[in-house]
């Protein structure tokens, strides 16, 4: 229901990847297949490389430890844009030379930025990977940007935002909602950005943004495909080796303060039915091996929402009929806080508040009674065969891969947590259930629908004259 | 200098894919007992299976009066089947890591499962996917809920600006063919949907004959062979008069229409009837729209209405092509007050391509796209199993695949031309645009509202 929870706040280039991106992205379990093999570049760059010789094809992506939440005030957006900003050349390969040129190679293209990170990729066939890594190694340090073309970007990635979020009632109650259950960490801040920072932005933030964080000791190379690690060391070394490190800014994240009491708040927006949407802060993963609260919060959530048959479904939708959809998710890897979401539509004749109560009594259970064996071995079963169907696909295994470089857990952590959602007990779900899903830790938001001619068409962005 | 280079790298690839691409993907093709058509790829790579069963059962096949009786007959089959209630089918299936899914579009309604290839949970899950696809119960009290849950759902989408421009584009480039209905029905013919109407479209519509069995992964011919057969021997078996689509009439004149809506942009799509999946025409046309809109940030679509004047995030066309004409689409969204400059881009982008067809440089660049990147096509199971359902559904070549590139290579820019010519007709343009009143009464377009 909630695709913007599912994966908060990624945004891609453009629509074309988005079936890539989450396609078969069902389970998220690593296989016992080729290992990883990482390798380091003098000047800092990881590389991270898995061979998958079922089809003549590699996968290459670029990574940058740098994301929205490492954007201070008043530019929010500008990781984002600056991603827009990669496609518009260098002194050798100018403005839609980069996407014709892997065109031309048969090759398929996009990128993303998410809180945590900014990645760029191509699929393309095995005999492309030294021209996608010559590009890629000449616009890691070599970028242009034009005044000129910013201008234009800038209003594409407005438009952007007008599709993604302001159009969008449930998306801005989860832009909301991150703005409210946070108070002072940067993932309070929209990937997208908010709208009169971008109407703000100049070519020169984002050319400042670039220099500080683009440097390969800030950048992780992701190799999956018909390809063995040499040759990709090899390759990586002749590319991306001559490019010199950067002393990469001190991160100085806000952290964010103890939550005191219960938030809660209304979205009125153009809409049909109404919904409501709780999220309760909750531990991130930091480290894999030794701690286990994430891991039950994570069958736990899946106890709740991971298969047709589980709770919420079960009793809200299909018994209780008191809700036409219901939703649980647990947020936990990240640089950032996690968080743990609940949500629901009412059905026709119940109102949201039903919904929420129902929502609460399903925490309640949990708090009281735990789960059952039964209920997790399913989970189990279910998370030992995604282990296997995600080998299906080298662009999922390579964002997987990816993904885990970027918040610093090990590359192959998905092999590790299936081993460690085997071990999970009843006991520990219940007590992270108790633990975490309190009062104290939540804010909920509700979505109040308008009728559609109710509201007032905005006035044009006043930056928008600078753009013309 | 440099862009010679890359050109020769890409050459060098071309040829190699020429070879490499025969024998590629040997499909294995024969009818079961009851004359189901059965499509199947051995590979062993991955200790897995893919598994579906479609058939000519789309929304294309609903009446009027009864729009969405496909659709919900295609959900409710697994949510009470062979004696088993709804909760004991989705604990069973996560039980055994099974996945299910449903296929649903115009034409084709079906049932699909990705399971473990070991003995154990292979025989559990293909006992469940028979158990659902022939035995379905469409009980009523979980119908009730059902429609209630569509309905619902269907209330909040069309009050999205997105969902209210495709409703119309629709309903306006098929005002009498069944292609215009809604593929999940309307509200009030949801609302009269009983148990017997989906049952009775089970019988008629998901029959043995008719059925087309796609199969792909970790299994050997004769398993592959009992399995079709054990999924479609107990299926009904089809009636003497084969229930067929209607031919779609052309359009007669364009159509602009304007609808209000407050968000702030604009949704604007715009085409009319496309083609078969048959047609002859259609490799110059996948290949004509590579180039017109079709090939992300190298078209022209995205270029003129993007790139050069950052008008939109996405901008697009393309051909569905389907047993009937299915649509051509051209499609993007703008801020309101842009909607009137960025539609004049896409008129003049889709009129002059249709007169002048492409240039010899843009039809080289989209077929080094196209054949370089043949191999991202078949690179997983799942992709290959999609192509052995539409491969069996179309009676594509079984060499369809084998063929793909040669075919891509051959086409002709004047063969481009002729064919969106023969298919597209600019003057003849449906239009939709749903946004803002203000912006739009200022237009000079000859609005007719709804």
């Amino acid at each position: 229901m909630s695709p913007q929870i599912a994966a908060p706040g990624l945004l891609i280039r453009s629509l074309v990847a988005l079936v890539l991106l989450f396609a078969g992205a069902v389970g998220a379990w690593a296989a016992a297949s080729a290992p990883i093999v990482e390798s380091t570049l003098p000047n800092g760059m990881r590389i991270l490389v898995k061979t998958d010789r079922r089809a003549p094809v590699v996968v290459c992506m670029v990574w940058y430890k740098v994301g929205s939440m490492d954007e201070v005030s008043g530019t929010t957006g500008v990781a984002h844009v600056l991603e827009h900003m990669m496609f518009k050349g260098t002194k050798a390969v100018p403005t839609g030379e980069f996407s014709r040129i892997i065109a031309e190679a048969g090759g398929r293209e996009n990128a993303f930025t998410s809180r945590d990170y900014t990645g760029y990729f191509q699929t393309l066939h095995k005999s492309q990977l030294p021209l996608v890594m010559k590009l890629e190694a000449d616009r890691m340090s070599n970028l242009v940007m034009s005044a000129d073309e910013f201008s234009k970007e800038i209003r594409v990635v407005m438009e952007e935002r007008r599709w993604r979020t302001d159009d969008r009632p449930r998306a801005l109650v989860y832009e909301q909602m991150m703005a409210a259950a946070l108070r002072a960490h940067p993932y309070r801040h929209p990937v997208i950005g908010w709208m009169s920072d971008l109407e703000n932005m100049r070519v020169e933030d984002a050319q400042a943004f670039y220099e500080r964080w683009y440097a390969p000791n800030n950048a992780t190379l992701v190799i999956v495909g018909d390809v063995s690690p040499q040759e990709v060391q090899k390759l990586a070394a002749q590319h991306f080796g001559p490019l010199k490190q950067k002393t990469l800014p001190r991160r100085k994240i806000t952290e964010e303060p103890a939550q005191l009491g219960q938030r809660q708040f209304t979205v009125r927006a153009p809409a049909e039915l109404p919904y409501v949407l709780m999220a309760y802060q909750a531990p991130a993963l930091r480290d894999p091996n030794n701690e286990w609260e994430p891991y039950a919060l994570e069958m736990l959530a899946n106890v709740l929402d991971g298969n047709e048959a589980a709770r919420l479904n079960r009793t809200m939708v299909r018994t209780d009929r008191v809700a036409s959809s219901a939703d649980a998710s647990y947020d936990g890897v990240g640089r950032g806080p996690g968080m743990f979401y609940l949500s629901a539509t009412p059905s026709q004749g119940r109102s949201v508040q039903d919904a929420e109560q129902a929502l609460r009594r399903e925490v309640a259970k949990l708090v009281a009674e735990g789960v059952t064996e039964d209920e997790l071995q399913r989970v189990k079963s279910q998370a030992v065969a995604s282990h296997v169907y995600e080998r299906d696909s080298m662009f999922f295994q390579a964002r997987q891969i990816g993904s885990f470089a970027m918040v610093d857990l090990p590359p192959d952590a998905m092999d590790l947590f299936l081993e460690k959602l085997k071990l999970v007990t009843p006991e520990q779900v219940q007590a992270v259930a108790k633990k975490y899903l309190v009062e104290d830790k939540l804010t909920v938001a509700y979505l109040d629908p308008q009728p559609l001619d109710g509201k007032k068409p905005s006035a044009p962005p006043a930056g928008l004259r600078h753009a013309q | 200098m440099r862009s010679n280079r890359y050109s020769f790298i890409a050459g060098v690839a071309l040829m190699a894919l020429a070879h490499a691409a025969h024998a590629l993907l040997p499909i294995q093709h024969w009818e079961t007992s009851r004359g189901a058509r059965v499509y199947f790829v051995e590979n062993r790579d991955l200790p897995m299976l893919d598994v579906s069963v479609d058939f000519p059962a789309g929304s294309g096949f609903d009446t009027r009066e009864k729009s969405g009786t496909a659709n919900m007959t295609n959900n409710m089959l697994r949510l009470g089947a062979g004696g088993m209630n709804e909760d004991e089918v989705a604990r069973k299936l996560a039980d055994i890591g099974a996945q299910f899914s449903g296929r649903f579009d115009n034409d084709r309604s079906g049932v699909g499962m990705r399971m473990l290839s070991s003995p154990q949970e292979r025989k559990a899950s293909l006992e469940m996917l028979g158990r659902i696809l022939n035995q379905p119960e469409f009980p009523a009290s979980v119908l009730e809920r059902e429609k209630a849950r569509l309905i619902a759902a269907l209330k909040e989408a069309d009050t999205m600006p997105d969902t209210i421009a495709a409703r119309t584009f629709s309903r306006m480039i098929y005002p009498t063919h069944p292609y215009g209905l809604r593929g999940s029905g309307e509200v009030d013919t949801i609302a009269k949907l009983t148990r017997d109407d989906l049952a009775a479209f089970h019988r008629r519509y998901y029959t043995a004959e008719r059925a087309i069995v796609a199969i792909m992964g970790d299994v050997g011919r004769d398993e592959a062979a009992a399995i079709a057969e054990a999924l479609t021997s107990a299926l009904p078996k089809a009636a003497a008069d084969a229930p067929v689509l209607p031919p779609v009439p052309p359009l007669e004149k364009g159509e602009t229409r304007w609808i209000t809506h407050p968000a702030t942009q604009s949704h604007i799509l715009m085409g009319g009837p496309g083609i078969r999946r048959e047609d002859p025409d259609y490799f110059a046309l996948f290949v004509g729209n590579h180039i017109l809109g079709g090939g992300g940030f190298n078209s022209r679509m995205t270029d003129e209405v993007r790139q050069k004047r950052g008008l939109a995030y996405s901008a697009y066309s393309y051909f569905s092509p389907l047993l009937r004409e299915g649509p051509f689409v051209i499609g993007m969204q703008t801020k309101g007050e842009q909607a009137k400059e960025a539609l004049a881009v896409a008129r003049k982008v889709v009129t002059d391509f249709v007169a002048q067809g492409p240039t010899a440089k843009e039809l080289a660049a989209a077929k080094q796209n196209i054949v370089g990147g043949f191999p991202l096509r078949i690179d997983s199971n799942r992709k290959i199993h999609e192509y052995l359902a539409v491969i069996g559904f179309y009676r594509l070549p079984l060499t369809y695949l084998d063929d793909f590139v040669g075919k891509v290579e051959r086409i002709t820019a004047e063969q481009v031309k002729a064919a969106f010519q023969r298919r597209v007709h600019p003057d003849r343009l449906v239009t939709v645009v749903v946004g803002q009143a203000e912006q739009q009464a200022a237009l000079e377009e000859t609005a007719r509202r709804p």
